[in-house]
């Protein structure tokens, strides 16, 4: 069984709960003193129906308030796939939730009110799901039984859609006409749309292919730590351990260590369960090279002829997180793959305004959810990839050295 | 374990995901520890810890919470493998807190250490200046937890503020904090209660003999079996019985409730666990029962 990261988006108003209720409770992932507890909490607050946002609001001030404050995790299961839900509000903090759902996710669900067509929001979602570089996009056109399951309705708006997208970075997008309250091809086909030939959202999720959401080709490993037992039994083991990035690496491979730029051949993989013929992400493993170099956190591990960019300098797409804005010419730390440093913001080339895609050159800093590029000087040489070609050797996170927040999430261009 | 795609299974996933945060951890962090009950989650954790370090012995120490009020099964166990795996083991003691007059003892016979836990592990984080805790607990669990972060930062009073958590993007932790302060490290944050018994089956690994069914004396309290013992009296008109039971969470043994269960093995418990329709807290904990936000207003004051 494979496991499924989906980041979804969208505001009460147009389902995204009942969407989620629906995906829980239709495979069996609702416990019944759960259901009780929202039953219990819907007739307390006079709620005329049970309401299954409820049941991701976990928190007691969003409960209070009627809504979602966080990212919120839920698990279901298939025969088929693990699922994780990352579940994002989508009015307050939208954008930093957003990114931050969307970071890990291998698909991004898009709900739209098929009365009320594509909204601002609804691209403002999928400019953000291209932007983290999800490669699955579904649009749910939701509440088809308020349209009588209407076809042309169904393809206007999946027509725009397609459209707007096309202009964005999107992999892979599938529109599906459901509704989440009447359960219409969210679990199984629906007979009120025999128009529509396509897959049920579930059974679009479990089949979408995912294998080629990593990066196999570039082998990139980050070492992380270096294990070495001093014990009778091991009197000189040492090895590097960490998670592979990217590429797959094999035993007698060729490789280069850098910043240090010493060749070495792979001598094995191993895991406490044995050797490993293959590494490929995101298997933690650890590696042992023929010569004995000068090896430490922060280094990387890759072919001799495929290396990563090794630079000071970065230019970067930068989601601003933090309650101040950013300080232009200020220094942060900056955390990419398992190394450390201080960095420097240089310029902001520009501010790009979410909804219109506009670039904004003459703007002075980036505020709390605000998008921009920065030209960033670091204090070390970081090993780079594009984030479109290795979300993990391509992204990485500023954090405030007082504060100690996070303010920062960054994709290399 | 892997497919010709190069595809992972979710256990291995979910595995590769926890032994990348616990060598985050002991990479970035100077004083560890690993909160160890001898419960199926720190006792899954404890094994993920041995595999992240192997060849070398895990680098920090675990402690156990301890509020006297023990299953022995459990304690045994505790000790038993503690030997076998070479890690200290630190116990931070409830009785001992009570003893120095920190905490007042509730009183009467539904009185439970349970809240008690939380200055006794408060305590044990200060008086070894630990600053990083791992803890067990999984998202699935309870709704509050949904919510919490993998890194989850903990202010010099041990509060958890949920209002205002650092984002966390990619598998980039943020683990700085000041001197005082500490980070809580949940590596099972995406495993639900059926990975566990999934991977515990895979790995073989060795449970507390209460996690299977048996025979027991229970009293029926509050819609749950509790075992009627020293510290849990029988109250007026309760009349204990013999049930065949096992018990899906291990506390102490004042609030934890056993289920009716002829699960007597882990396929037989995984088959169990498939088909239930409580959540194990739900099931079992009288402490989650004492209101809709009893688990986040815990979490708040700096409980597990």
């Amino acid at each position: 069984m494979e496991m499924l990261r989906v980041a979804t988006a969208g505001s009460v108003d147009d389902g995204k709960s009942t969407l989620i209720g629906r995906l829980l409770y239709d495979t069996k992932s609702i416990f019944s003193d759960q259901l009780q507890a929202v039953e219990r909490t819907s007739q307390q607050r006079g709620d005329e129906y049970t309401n299954l946002a409820l049941l991701t609001d976990g928190l007691r001030a969003e409960r209070e308030q009627g809504i979602t404050i966080d990212v919120a995790y839920r698990y279901f299961a298939t025969p088929r796939r693990k699922f994780i839900v990352a579940d994002t509000p989508g009015h307050i903090q939208y954008t930093r939730n957003m990114v931050t759902g969307a970071s890990t996710a291998n698909a991004a669900l898009i709900l739209v009110d098929a009365r009320k067509g594509l909204l601002e929001q609804s691209r403002r979602h999928a400019f953000l799901a291209s932007l983290l570089r999800v490669p699955h996009l579904v649009l749910c056109v939701n509440k088809m039984d308020l349209v009588d399951y209407d076809e042309g309705v169904f393809d206007a708006i999946a027509d725009e859609f397609r459209n707007f997208a096309a202009k964005l970075d999107v992999g892979d997008l599938a529109v599906i006409p459901v509704s989440a309250l009447a359960g219409d091809n969210i679990v199984s086909r629906s007979a009120n749309m025999p128009w529509y030939e396509g897959a049920s959202l579930l059974h679009h999720l479990e089949e979408l292919h995912i294998a080629s959401d990593r990066n196999l080709i570039d082998a990139r490993f980050p070492v992380q730590y270096v294990i070495r037992p001093f014990s009778s039994d091991h009197p000189d083991y040492r090895g590097y351990a960490g998670q592979v990035a990217g590429g797959i690496l094999k035993p007698g491979d060729d490789v280069v260590v850098l910043p240090s730029g010493l060749p070495s051949r792979i001598a094995a993989i191993e895991t406490m369960d044995g050797p490993v013929a293959e590494a490929f992400p995101p298997m933690s493993v650890t590696i042992r090279l023929e010569d004995d170099i000068d090896i430490s956190r922060g280094d990387m591990i890759c072919r001799p002829h495929n290396q990563p960019t090794v630079s000071q300098d970065l230019e970067a797409m930068v989601c601003w997180m933090g309650d101040e804005p950013m300080r232009p010419g200020g220094k942060y730390a900056i955390k990419h793959t398992t190394r450390p440093a201080r960095t420097m913001v240089k310029d902001l080339r520009y501010r790009l305004d979410i909804n219109t895609l506009h670039r904004d050159e003459s703007a002075p800093t980036l505020a709390l959810n605000e998008i921009g590029r920065l030209q960033l000087r670091v204090t070390a040489p970081l090993f780079t990839d594009p984030y479109r070609v290795n979300r993990t050797t391509g992204s990485f996170i500023l954090v405030d050295e007082s504060t100690n927040a996070t303010v920062g999430a960054g994709m290399v261009l | 374990m892997t497919t010709a795609h190069y595809e992972l299974t979710h256990l291995d996933a979910l595995e590769a995901e926890a032994v990348h945060i616990f060598r985050e951890v002991a990479a970035e962090f100077e004083r560890p520890v690993l909160l160890f009950s001898g419960g199926k989650d720190s006792i899954v954790m404890l094994h993920l810890a041995t595999k992240a370090f192997w060849p070398a012995k895990v680098p920090f120490p675990v402690m156990h919470v301890d509020t006297g009020h023990n299953f022995p099964e459990v304690m045994e166990y505790r000790d038993r493998r503690v030997a076998e795996t070479g890690v200290k083991l630190l116990v931070a003691s409830v009785q001992e807190a009570i003893d120095k007059g920190r905490v007042r003892e509730q009183t009467g016979p539904r009185a439970s250490r349970n809240p008690l836990q939380t200055v006794a592990l408060l305590d044990g984080i200060e008086e070894h200046d630990f600053d990083a805790a791992f803890g067990g607990a999984r998202r699935d669990e309870e709704k509050a937890r949904a919510k919490e972060r993998v890194f989850s930062f903990r202010d010099e009073f041990g509060q958890w503020d949920p209002k205002n958590q650092r984002p966390e993007l990619w598998s980039l932790y943020n683990g700085r904090r000041h001197r005082g302060e500490h980070i809580r490290v949940f590596p099972l944050s995406n495993w639900t209660e059926l990975d566990i018994w999934q991977y515990i089956e895979r790995e073989g690994i060795e449970l507390p003999s209460i996690y299977f069914s048996h025979e027991r004396t229970v009293v029926e309290r509050d819609g749950m079996l509790l075992w009627p013992n020293e510290h849990v009296p029988l109250l007026e008109g309760e009349q204990p019985f013999e049930a065949t039971v096992r018990y899906r969470t291990v506390g102490d043994v004042t609030c934890t409730g056993a289920v009716e269960s002829a699960a007597s093995t882990v396929d037989d418990i995984i088959e169990e666990v498939a088909a239930t329709r409580l959540t194990e807290r739900g099931a079992t904990r009288a402490d989650d029962r004492a209101s809709e936000a009893a688990m986040e207003d815990r979490k708040r004051e700096g409980y597990f």
